[in-house]
């Protein structure tokens, strides 16, 4: 005959089941053993202009930004993808619509775009780049250059599906 | 003092505000850049340069204008420095609204924006304290030591914006007239005795 009471024994059983199920739920899964995805910078997203032209090089050129695109978790490296691209350089403000340029990456992953030289604005020399094709989740970035007379600049991308 | 003294004291002083600022006139940076964007940056120069003026005349160092008559001046300085400062800000704003919001909301990415908005602030409440001076009806101990405490906080927030921004600024020049707003600063803050249990003037 059952009764609805529970004994010491079924109480300690579904206590220590509800504490193993419990704590381990709260873990997030593992995803250590994959690539994380890239975070939008700060500001990363100041004076954006959607649909950015492809081009093959931005005013003048004689300045490179290069970086690379990879899937989060297996790095696996993305081809074809749009970066769009601008900056306060010698040639125009951030918000000047010839400042801003996109590119595809080729089937390494690797994108290079010729522009013109990036000038300090707003106290630092920087740049701006730009995913925000759909496919993967949207990412801004706002790198830095180390000193205003490099010639080149890197920003690279992880992107997390979307 | 001497004619000669007080020549010597107005001509080095003229010396100290114009060279950082024909420095900044000379900067490759201006060529690529809008006049509103020019002008927003030479306010914010000119703003540092009152820095330096406000405590010299707070202090009544300055031959021919010591006591009430540097006192007075210091109160048109201020508002000099108000007016740079907006001018500065807005001409920012004209040039680059998202960054200027950023900054104001401190979160922009550079971290000489939030200690050029702390010091705006701070310009803007010993303005503020200033202008309501007898309407607030502080004890005279108690409202120089607010004002003194703010003007504190400005040069030092100035200060650590103008040495960490990569602008027209020259660094030497901008390094120097940093340098000397901070010693004109500590050195009437000693000599006008604010932290003193008496201050000077009181009896």
């Amino acid at each position: 005959m059952t009764t609805g009471l529970m004994t010491r024994r079924t109480l300690l059983l579904t206590g220590s089941a509800f504490l193993v199920t419990g704590v381990s739920g709260w873990s997030v899964p593992a995803r250590s053993n994959g690539l994380a995805p890239t975070p939008s910078m700060r500001g990363g997203s100041n004076n954006y202009r959607p649909g950015a032209p492809i081009v093959d090089r931005i005013g003048g050129g004689g300045f490179w930004m290069t970086g690379t695109v990879r899937r989060a978790g297996d790095g696996a490296p993305l081809a074809g993808q749009r970066i769009q691209i601008w900056a306060h350089t010698t040639e125009g403000h951030e918000r000047d619509q010839r400042s801003h340029g996109a590119t595809l990456t080729d089937a390494n992953g690797v994108f290079r775009l010729e522009m013109p030289q990036i000038v300090p604005a707003f106290g630092q020399p920087h740049g701006h780049l730009a995913y925000d094709s759909g496919e993967f989740e949207t990412v801004f970035l706002r790198p830095v250059m180390k000193s205003s007379a490099d010639t080149s600049l890197e920003a690279h991308f992880v992107l997390q599906p979307a | 003092m001497s004619r000669l003294r007080a020549f010597l004291i107005w001509a080095g002083l003229a010396t100290i505000v114009v060279v950082p600022i024909l420095a900044a006139a000379a900067s490759p940076l201006l060529q690529w850049r809008q006049p509103v964007y020019i002008a927003a940056g030479f306010a914010g120069i000119a703003a540092m340069v009152l820095l330096l003026l406000q405590p010299l005349l707070a202090g009544g160092y300055l031959p021919g204008v010591s006591g009430l008559r540097g006192r007075r001046l210091h109160l048109w300085t201020g508002i000099l420095l108000v007016s740079a400062i907006i001018l500065h800000v807005g001409g920012l704003w004209i040039t680059s609204p998202p960054d200027v919001i950023d900054a104001l909301l401190f979160r922009s990415p550079t971290p000489f924006s939030a200690w050029g908005v702390i010091a705006m602030w701070a310009v803007f409440a010993a303005a503020f304290l200033a202008a309501f001076r007898w309407s607030l009806a502080l004890s005279p101990r108690l409202w120089r030591r607010l004002h003194t405490l703010l003007a504190m906080v400005i040069v030092a927030g100035s200060v650590v914006h103008a040495l960490l921004i990569e602008g027209t600024m020259e660094t030497y020049s901008k390094a120097a007239l940093c340098a000397l707003a901070v010693a004109a600063t500590v050195k009437v803050i000693v000599d006008l005795r604010i932290w003193a249990r008496r201050s000077r003037g009181e009896s």
